[in-house]
């Protein structure tokens, strides 16, 4: 027999083949048809937008790596590239460049490195600098071009307000919901459903980000968990109000598909490391996601509350891991 | 079909050897015993160099209570009594016999006649089972006798027969299972007359219909064996889910499955025990299938103990660009270190993993994807467990669990960021499991 050498390890000796680099490609792919759609109703400054928010997170993550850190590079892990794509489709499509390399700096210097990296960043990075862009350029930040399934250059984008900024002025002026959602500024259902309203450019098509969303499931890099309780409770909260009150609250289905619920629910709670690990806390974390969502949507100062939510309810994940663990075998006959 | 609930995954199930007839191995030269074939304390050998042995003939004795007689497998004369390294590399006690002719002890039955009836009482079987020095063969080597030693105040509901096989490329409990599925059910038979018991249930998972089918159309002879399909789905042949999955009890954490009235055994193990009560043939051949994704042949063996592992593989050959090879399963199975050991009782398998596959991924950062949390059939949280254990903190790794760890690795196979889980909680359980018993003391 000839020699040679064989390697000993504990078991087990075979692995899925799952890896953080596939995970982070999946997320990818599964953001390209809301991204196609975004094209499609806001033209070349989609791809303008998004190339230099997700360059920027990039090339800040490797500054930051390796001049910063002088540690290991890890930027084609995927991760910095999907931060910059979530960042992107969370920002007006006409939003002045500069503000959009501001953001990309912040969601990975503040939001994820200043925190230890990947894996130990307690908010979600694209959030953390939507919320921080909003805050220090509200102007900017809340004022949307009117999608148009056409392609145009930037020049001469219309701007407008989105469906949910419609209905609380609209409110606040003391309109009947009825009468604001039947109102020329508002698009109707269909339109919702495919895109064709005003917002951040990557929110507003359902049936997209849906099929994304699926992809994930199938490739089980999310669960239903988050989603589903987070877009049930959206629907549960909003249906309660409008069955008590239809002058005064909105329809369920018209919160569900405005905003950014479907993206939030879809791809920003979902976030592995900034949402619960065990699938009772990823209940609990979308059910808390959805309420807080429907608090500030219909009693907050801001017509929109997802990035909200999920940012507190992301402050609340390391509580929500300690009070909400997996069932032991074994252990409940005990009690 | 029946499963239990919590966790668990799915591998791929690569049963390449199931069309494999179990073949006999030809009786070696000379075969080398170690004193430690079981869990627990090794047992005692009573020949010296020089001594003529029979097949089936006592040559270490049980001296404790968890402890197992072993048998010489050959016929011969004792070369000598003297540490050898195992497989893992460390030396142990062993019994090396040079082969002269297959002379059989007299009390053994070596005919092939199928005995179906038993006439030994409840106390005979369980002194009958020990005396052959018959451990349980799904992988733990556990001594089945001990078993059946049944506080007076617990009652025993269900024989539980593990005929899951849910660990990837094995299949003697499958061939066994085809083969010699009658034999089996009689030992089952005398499993219910041990442990007074109304009921035995046998679990065999859905990628084995041919065995299920089999078992089944046999098992409608006996009106206290019932043959239930389970999914597929590893650890489906892991005791406690097992257990769940047949009967929907929980054991308790901490607690054995007498707690909820079980016993469970492995089938081939049941197979052992048809031969040691109704043929008085001690336990002295093992089932190995030798397997792997570019093994040269498919074989499931029926193997002397003692065997060299290294002749066996120049039988088969090792296939080009083997990293790695596992005796046991390839999620619960050991490495070998060291190819010139020799074959022990429950040995199931010797499997080839390619190189590519046999080196570990690079470790990176945990992302809290939960995979781990999805997967452990226990309800644990592995990444937790992993970095209490990494800290040193055993206090808190008690609190969250470490000691209900089954080591399944199902937390490790699916964690793609390729962190060593199970390696760490195994630390860890040893750990804390130390500073339990110091604290009891």
């Amino acid at each position: 027999m000839n020699e040679r050498l064989l390697q000993v390890s504990g078991s087990p000796h075979i692995h899925s083949g799952e890896s953080v680099k596939k995970i982070m490609w999946s997320v990818i792919i599964a953001l390209i048809p809301a991204f196609l759609v975004s094209i499609f109703y806001f033209g070349i400054p989609v791809i303008i937008l998004t190339f230099v928010a997700v360059a920027s997170c990039v090339v800040i993550e490797y500054l930051i790596q390796k001049y910063l850190l002088k540690g290991e590079i890890t930027i084609w892990d995927g991760s910095a590239i999907i931060t910059g794509l979530l960042l992107a489709f969370n920002l007006p499509a006409n939003l002045p460049l500069w503000m959009v390399v501001i953001g990309a700096a912040f969601a990975i210097g503040i939001g994820k490195m200043a925190f230890g990296g990947l894996g130990k960043n307690l908010f979600n990075p694209a959030l953390a600098a939507r919320v921080f862009l909003l805050i220090s350029f509200p102007v900017q930040m809340t004022t949307y071009p009117i999608a148009k399934p056409i392609f145009h250059l930037g020049a001469d984008i219309i701007t407008g307000p989105t469906p949910l900024g419609i209905l609380k002025e609209g409110v606040k002026n003391g309109q009947p919901v009825d009468s604001i959602m039947h109102s020329t500024q508002m698009p109707d259902y269909i339109n919702m459903l495919f895109g064709q309203m005003g917002g951040s450019f990557g929110e507003v098509s359902a049936i997209a980000i849906a099929i994304g969303a699926i992809f994930l499931l199938i490739r089980k890099v999310i669960t239903w968990h988050i989603p589903v309780s987070f877009l049930l409770s959206v629907f549960l909260f909003a249906g309660i109000f409008h069955w008590v009150d239809p002058t005064m609250y909105a329809n369920p289905f018209f919160h569900l598909l405005t905003g950014g619920v479907m993206l939030g629910a879809c791809f920003m709670a979902t976030d592995m490391v900034t949402s619960p690990i065990s699938p009772r806390g990823m209940i609990v974390f979308g059910l808390g996601c959805g309420i807080i969502t429907m608090v500030i949507r219909l009693f907050g100062a801001y017509p929109e509350g997802v990035s909200f939510a999920i940012l507190i309810m992301n402050s609340l994940v390391p509580l929500i891991n300690k009070g909400f663990k997996p069932k032991v075998f074994g252990v409940a006959k005990q009690k | 079909m029946k499963t239990f609930k919590i966790g668990g995954i799915h591998p791929e199930e690569n049963k390449l050897a199931k069309e494999e007839a179990i073949e006999v191995f030809p009786i070696p030269k000379q075969v080398t015993l170690f004193v430690t074939q079981h869990l627990g304390a090794p047992s005692t050998p009573i020949v010296q160099a020089g001594d003529k042995v029979k097949v089936g003939q006592l040559v270490a004795t049980a001296q404790t209570l968890v402890c197992a007689n072993l048998h010489s497998p050959v016929s011969g004369t004792v070369v000598k009594v003297e540490p050898v390294p195992d497989m893992t590399g460390y030396r142990k006690l062993a019994i090396t016999i040079d082969v002269e002719d297959d002379i059989w002890e007299e009390t053994i039955d070596t005919t092939s006649e199928i005995r179906k009836e038993i006439t030994l009482t409840k106390p005979e079987i369980i002194e009958r089972i020990k005396a052959c020095g018959v451990v349980g063969l799904g992988g733990a080597c556990f001594p089945t006798h001990v078993k059946y030693m049944v506080p007076p105040e617990k009652k025993v509901d269900y024989i539980i027969v593990n005929g899951a096989e849910c660990e990837p490329y094995i299949t003697t409990d499958h061939r066994i299972m085809l083969e010699n599925g009658e034999e089996c059910l009689i030992g089952v038979q005398a499993l219910l007359i041990a442990s007074g018991a109304p009921e035995a249930r046998i679990g065999i998972e859905a990628n084995k219909p041919d065995a299920f089918e089999h078992l089944q159309r046999l098992a409608s002879q006996y009106p206290n064996i019932k043959v239930f399909k389970l999914k597929t789905k590893y650890p489906q042949g892991a005791e406690k889910q097992l257990i769940k999955s047949l009967t929907g009890r929980e054991v308790p954490n901490g607690k054995l499955p007498i707690e909820v009235g079980c016993i469970v055994n492995n089938i081939t193990t049941t197979y052992a025990i048809y031969e040691a009560v109704q043929k008085n043939k001690p336990l002295i051949e093992t089932y190995t299938t030798i397997s792997g994704k570019r093994a040269k042949t498919l074989k499931n063996y029926k193997i002397r103990l003692g065997t060299s592992i290294s002749e066996v593989l120049s039988t088969v050959g090792i296939p080009e660009n083997t990293g790695k090879i596992v005796s046991g399963g390839p999620m619960m199975g050991k490495a070998i270190a060291n190819i010139n050991s020799y074959f022990v009782k429950g040995m199931s398998s010797l499997l080839f993993i390619d190189e590519s596959e046999s080196k570990r991924g690079v470790v990176e950062e945990c992302i809290r994807c939960g995979k781990c949390v999805t997967a452990c059939p226990m309800g644990l949280e592995p990444y937790l467990l992993y970095a209490l254990a990494t800290r040193a903190d055993y206090e808190e790794c008690e609190k969250h669990g470490i000691m209900n760890c089954i080591e399944c690795g199902s937390c490790q196979y699916g964690c793609p960021a390729f962190r060593p889980l199970l390696d760490m909680i195994r630390v860890g359980k040893n750990k804390t499991g130390y500073m339990i018993r110091t604290r009891n003391k």
